[in-house]
């Protein structure tokens, strides 16, 4: 089955992606897109019932650290790259949910 | 039309570690912003998170505790979306194979009946950094302590049918975390949050209705208001002819009312995957064993056992096991006293709850200990003072002015326990009060009242009240 996406899915993609796009593009990003979908959508054909899904390529297990502090306080350091801060804060564009 | 509500809530308990959930950050709270985001935290390139032992641990006690399989394999995924709180642009959660899999807990209504809740399952997860408003030169102020903060997200099955049930069930998980010594329960620092998903659906009708999502609410009073609003307008909406949206909204304590946040349709698409950063955690059956032998004694043990060992009823032992801080109170004070149980009982559910209730703390915070409180409570026993002046004195420690001997002592409030003495004061109250002696003696049993408190009033409430009863009987009837 040919997965198609149409325009307003991209719009949507790249939104959520925080991307922005030419409308122009979007065609060419909907061919793109679906095609790599399409690629995915070949695979379903293998049968993997009754194989456990895999989290990891490799087959080991979480390491665990002990719960113990071991970070100091760095924040000038950090600050430095930061576009702008004021009393420890970073500051960002106003945000308003 | 009879409408059935339905309620399932999601419970956010931040976890009691000292480090966070993947860094070696502090977590402690009320630090100056961002000392306590590290180079994980901040989401900078290169770096690596490693789990945290203890959280594995206080998320297999909680799946213990609530009868729950605590998954051999649970896996962590990235829930992606963009908030400036989130530097990574992603939460590290769980998705599919969650730590702790599907339990049951039983709630306790005021009327004393049970009921079995179902939780889902319970996952780990890092919590976001804070967002601050105010305004910065029209800028938006970003401290991320928190970020990284390990929480057990608790998810409920959609059983319960009443905003009472909901805040029964989650003042239950609230006293179980903390007895389980996971979560501090702190809930005006946020380390204790819910969100509720609330629907409603014709009486009988078993399709569940279009369910709305309520977030972040902070407090036992705020789940139970907004959830009644959220039903109220529900319903309402549906009785004019309208329809329930599918979407989040937030609950408004100041104007006690919900408003919409954002539908489904303008929704994140979290596209979820497992992380690769992390590899799945694999929790050993002797690790469990482990973990086992640690638990501590559950609200409900704990409640039998205040029933079979202190001879309680079930309503006092409930309301006692409510927080392991109240309950550690009231043995404190039993063993203090060498017994009174039922004594000890009264009081605490009685006067000293109403005076927290008044002050709105918690019993941690109590000006009066368990020790002070006893010694309260054992001059009620030996006759020292009555139950009334005890009230009293009770009031004078709250306000700090000491022990209760010293209050006793300091406002002569000693019980008269001396026959004589007390027996000169009815003399003197019977000859005062001869019409009242004559419609007595007539047959109006009732009167025997009015004379107690015209002894206890030249007394100011200082004589024996059995004392008193007894010989004022005597003196009356013969």
């Amino acid at each position: 089955m040919l997965m198609s996406l149409d325009a307003e899915q991209v719009a949507r993609i790249a939104y959520l992606a925080r991307l922005q796009i030419d409308s122009e593009a979007i065609p060419d990003y909907a061919r793109n897109l679906s095609a790599i979908l399409d690629f995915v959508e070949q695979m379903n054909a293998v049968d993997t019932s009754g194989i456990e899904p895999m989290a990891h390529p490799q087959d080991v297990s979480q390491r665990l650290r002990d719960d113990v502090v071991t970070e100091s306080n760095q924040r000038d350091l950090f600050q430095q790259i930061a576009p702008a801060t004021e009393n420890g804060l970073y500051l960002v564009p106003k945000v308003i949910e | 039309m009879e409408w059935e509500t339905v309620i399932g809530l999601e419970i956010h308990a931040q976890l009691k570690t000292r480090s966070k959930i993947f860094s070696g950050a502090s977590t402690a709270y009320g630090a100056e912003p961002n000392t306590q985001a590290c180079t994980v935290d901040l989401g900078l390139p290169g770096v690596l998170p490693v789990l945290n032992k203890e959280v594995v641990r206080m998320a297999t006690k909680f799946g213990l505790a609530i009868g729950a399989e605590v998954a051999r394999k649970s896996v962590f995924a990235r829930k992606n979306y963009f908030y400036p709180d989130l530097p990574k642009g992603y939460q590290i959660s769980q998705f599919e194979l969650p730590v702790v899999k599907a339990g049951t807990l039983t709630i306790t209504l005021d009327d004393g009946e049970t009921k079995v809740i179902g939780v889902t399952r319970a996952h780990l997860e890092e919590d976001a950094g804070k967002s601050l408003h105010e305004d910065f030169h029209g800028m938006t102020g970003i401290d991320l302590n928190r970020a990284g903060t390990p929480l057990l997200e608790i998810v409920s099955e959609p059983d319960m049918r009443s905003a009472r049930e909901a805040v029964a069930y989650m003042r239950k998980i609230h006293s179980l975390v903390q007895y389980l010594d996971i979560c501090d329960g702190n809930m005006q620092e946020g380390s204790f949050r819910c969100d509720a998903n609330v629907s409603v659906r014709p009486k009988g009708q078993e399709a569940f209705g279009t369910r709305t999502e309520i977030k972040n609410i902070n407090s036992f009073r705020f789940v139970e208001r907004a959830i009644n609003y959220e039903v109220q307008r529900q319903i309402d909406l549906i009785e004019d002819g309208g329809e329930v949206v599918q979407e989040t909204r937030l609950y408004d304590p100041d104007r006690n009312e919900t408003r919409s946040m954002r539908s489904k349709e303008e929704a994140n698409d979290y596209r979820y995957f497992p992380d690769p950063d992390l590899l799945p955690l694999v929790i050993e059956p002797e690790f469990i064993e482990q973990v086992k032998k640690e638990m501590p004694e559950l609200p409900d043990e704990k409640k039998a056992r205040f029933e079979s060992e202190h001879g309680l009823s079930s309503y006092d032992a409930n309301v006692l096991i409510a927080s392991r801080a109240t309950a550690d109170y009231f043995e404190a004070v039993v063993a203090e006293l060498g017994g009174e149980a039922k004594l000890v009982a009264n009081w605490m559910n009685g006067e000293l709850a109403a005076r927290l209730n008044r002050d709105a703390i918690e019993i941690e915070q109590a000006p009066v200990s368990a020790d002070a409180f006893a010694g309260l409570l054992r001059r009620i026993v030996d006759n020292t003072i009555s139950g009334k002046i005890a009230k009293e004195v009770f009031d004078a420690m709250w306000n700090g002015e000491g022990s209760a001997d010293e209050i006793i002592d300091s406002r002569g409030l000693k019980q008269i326990t001396d026959s004589g003495a007390i027996e000169a004061i009815i003399d003197n109250v019977i000859a005062n009060n001869p019409s009242q002696v004559e419609q007595y003696r007539g047959g109006q049993a009732k009167l025997l009242g009015y004379f107690v408190g015209q002894v206890m009033k030249a007394t100011q409430g200082k004589a024996n009240p059995a004392q008193v009863n007894q010989i004022l009987k005597q003196k009356l009837d013969s």
